[in-house]
């Protein structure tokens, strides 16, 4: 999994409440085995047309935000089925950074998980960041997990978030469930060969 | 300590005395139940990665549901990848087509209480309705609990609901959960253990406590529990589970146990409700919801096909007609409810009405199986969910209401109330009888 230090990149804002996944990426996309080639179909029925057009109202369409790398919305982001695809979709498309005032639980765990960083905050300031994303014409957003800081385009003191230092741990450092084993592989190495020496009963049969 | 009935769950399973909310503990996982779309093809690859197998294979539960029946290369390969997978790693328990999870594992007694569940399904809070604690994960966190069973968890606070008085004719579980949607909001739980209680629960049957736990997902609660009666009983019995009647004051919560707030619902004032596109809480109740004229009418899923759902329907469908130019889709839940429904006649009453039978599965729900919408659809449904896009085309409309509600509107050709449909019967139908299931 890729580190996550810092994010500078276009900020989207997107305040609508409750986002579900069926929006995030629709169920007739779940079939790939693959975690990329998703982001073509992130938020589909609302980015394009009965005739597979873009929508131009949509804000992912616009061309301040055709490349977002962080999305600004609205609570209980990702409420709904618990597919994985969603954050996979979001990452495909190159969002790695969701800022909300609440997310649903499952969703919220498959982000971190997929090396994503979920920032919650006040409305107020979701709100307020929004706003800047919207009125500033480069909307450039930095994030700094090192310092838990958003830097805003617009030069305003930066806003502080809080994360779970063991999420932060491994975000900073790339580590998924696996890689976060792997940390501890020759202690698992040791014990194993301790076992194999003191209780050699224990291993399988062989042959 | 006075314990909360989620904090007793989560403490034997985490093999303490005793837990706290907001503290984090890892719990031992009873049963893992996984389906064919976040289950075998996801976790593979990550297990393989770690080059490990189950951690006990016995305490597996694997069904097949989403992708079923196959209608295309894709979805058979990803039912092939499963019964492999399955087979591979000695799952005994394979549900292959068979019905959709959450009701398989009430139907087979795998879901107690007391127990502590993960599946890989975000309405696996159904299995609540047993006072099992049981909660969805997605595909990584799952692929970890297949290899260590184990998995932590920050012990939730509880959301007590209290349900007062009875429901009046028309009014079901389905429309106790839409009006909860719409007095807290979608994810207004958060996080929290949504516990089911008032003197209105015991007149519940088993599959409507079913739907109770189910859209606790819908809530945002972490799980949603029903403290076990001797319905409870009755119905593990009948699935072969003989549980002690000591069983049913050990998993209850005290009562003065502390909650993070109570909420309570006066059944008997409660209307039948529809929610309109595209959320479950911009429900109403369906006298102020505007009579749409619909294409489709759909009882499936998890929370919407389960024998007592379609006998609902079969009460108000008896002696009457789909509306032409709507039709009438029904999905049962499960083969097990097939049978059953086949055996006591609702589903002839339901044929003879106009409904065309679909296969057991999780199916349009979620815009998977046959019975997805056009482009500008209407559709009103007794699933769980209408969001945008997810039962067919993106501009496709989708209402929710209960399977009496359903039912009346394909009758009417319009979203319709079944409370005068229900009143020109001579008895009302009994429909929530476990006693009298057959089969």
């Amino acid at each position: 999994m890729q580190p996550f230090t810092t994010l500078r990149g276009p900020a989207a804002p997107f305040l609508a409440i409750n986002v579900d996944t069926d929006q995030i990426i629709p169920a007739r996309h779940l079939k790939t085995i693959r975690r990329t080639g998703l982001g073509v179909a992130l938020f589909e029925s609302l980015r394009y047309d009965e005739q597979g057009r873009e929508r131009p109202d949509f804000v992912l369409n616009q061309p301040k935000y055709r490349n977002a790398k962080i999305l600004i919305t609205g609570e209980n982001f990702g409420c709904g089925s618990s597919r994985e695809h969603a954050p996979w979709a979001l990452l495909d498309f190159g969002i790695r950074c969701v800022i909300a005032p609440s997310f649903a639980d499952i969703f919220y765990n498959n982000a971190f998980k997929n090396g994503m960083l979920l920032i919650t905050l006040p409305k107020e300031q979701v709100e307020l960041l929004a706003k800047e994303a919207e009125t500033a014409a480069d909307p450039t957003f930095e994030i700094d997990l090192e310092a838990q800081e958003i830097r805003r385009p617009t030069g305003n003191a930066p806003i502080r978030f809080d994360i779970d230092p063991f999420k932060k741990h491994c975000l900073l450092n790339g580590l998924d469930d696996i890689g976060l084993t792997m940390e501890r592989v020759d202690k698992i190495a040791a014990f194993e060969a301790r076992r194999r020496l003191e209780m050699p009963w224990l291993e399988p049969a062989r042959g | 300590m006075a314990e909360t009935l989620a904090q007793k769950i989560v403490a034997r399973a985490a093999g303490r005395s005793s837990v706290e909310p907001g503290e984090l503990v890892t719990c031992r996982v009873d049963l893992a139940m996984l389906h064919d779309s976040g289950g075998p093809r996801r976790v593979a690859p990550i297990l393989e990665r770690l080059g490990v197998g189950l951690w006990d294979p016995s305490r597996v539960v694997l069904v097949s549901d989403h992708y079923v029946p196959a209608v295309d290369p894709e979805s058979a390969r990803i039912l092939d990848l499963t019964r492999r997978w399955g087979r591979a790693h000695g799952v005994a328990r394979h549900y292959d087509m068979l019905g959709i999870c959450h009701v398989v594992l009430a139907e087979h007694g795998h879901v107690r209480p007391g127990m502590f569940v993960v599946g890989g399904d975000s309405h696996t809070p159904t299995a609540g309705a047993f006072a099992a604690f049981a909660m969805g994960v997605g595909a990584s966190e799952m692929a970890a609990v297949l290899a260590t069973g184990e998995i932590w968890l920050e012990v939730p606070e509880t959301l007590r609901i209290l349900l007062d008085g009875r429901p009046g004719p028309g009014v079901v579980a389905k429309d106790v959960l839409l009006a909860l949607c719409r007095m807290i909001g979608l994810g207004g739980a958060g996080y929290r253990a949504i516990e089911y209680g008032g003197e209105g629960l015991a007149g519940f049957a088993m599959e409507e406590r079913m739907t109770l736990a189910n859209m606790a997902a819908e809530l945002g609660g972490i799980t949603g529990l029903v403290p076990p009666d001797r319905r409870t009983l009755a119905w593990l019995e009948r699935a072969g589970v003989s549980l002690g009647e000591a069983e049913l004051t050990r998993w209850r919560s005290d009562p003065d146990a502390p909650v993070a707030a109570t909420l309570r619902l006066e059944l008997d004032r409660l209307a039948p409700q529809v929610a309109a596109p595209h959320g479950p809480a911009n429900a109403a109740p369906v006298d102020e919801v505007e009579p749409v004229p619909i294409d489709q009418a759909y009882i499936g899923a998890c929370t919407g096909a389960k024998l007592v759902d379609l006998r609902m329907a079969a009460s108000v469908l008896r002696g009457r007609k789909v509306a032409a130019g709507t039709r009438l889709l029904v999905a049962p839940a499960s083969a097990r409810v097939w049978r059953e429904a086949a055996a006591d006649g609702t589903l002839a009453t339901l044929t003879e009405a106009g409904a065309i039978m679909l296969p057991s599965g999780c199916g349009a729900c979620a815009g998977y199986g046959a019975g997805v919408l056009a482009e500008g659809e209407v559709c009103i449904a007794s699933t769980a969910r209408n969001f945008k896009g997810r039962m067919g085309a993106p501009s496709s409309r989708v209402y929710l209401a209960s399977p009496l509600t359903v039912a009346a509107s394909a009758v009417a050709g319009r979203i319709a109330d079944p409370r005068p449909l229900l009143a020109e019967r001579r008895e009302p139908e009994p429909i929530g009888e476990e006693a009298a299931r057959v089969g």
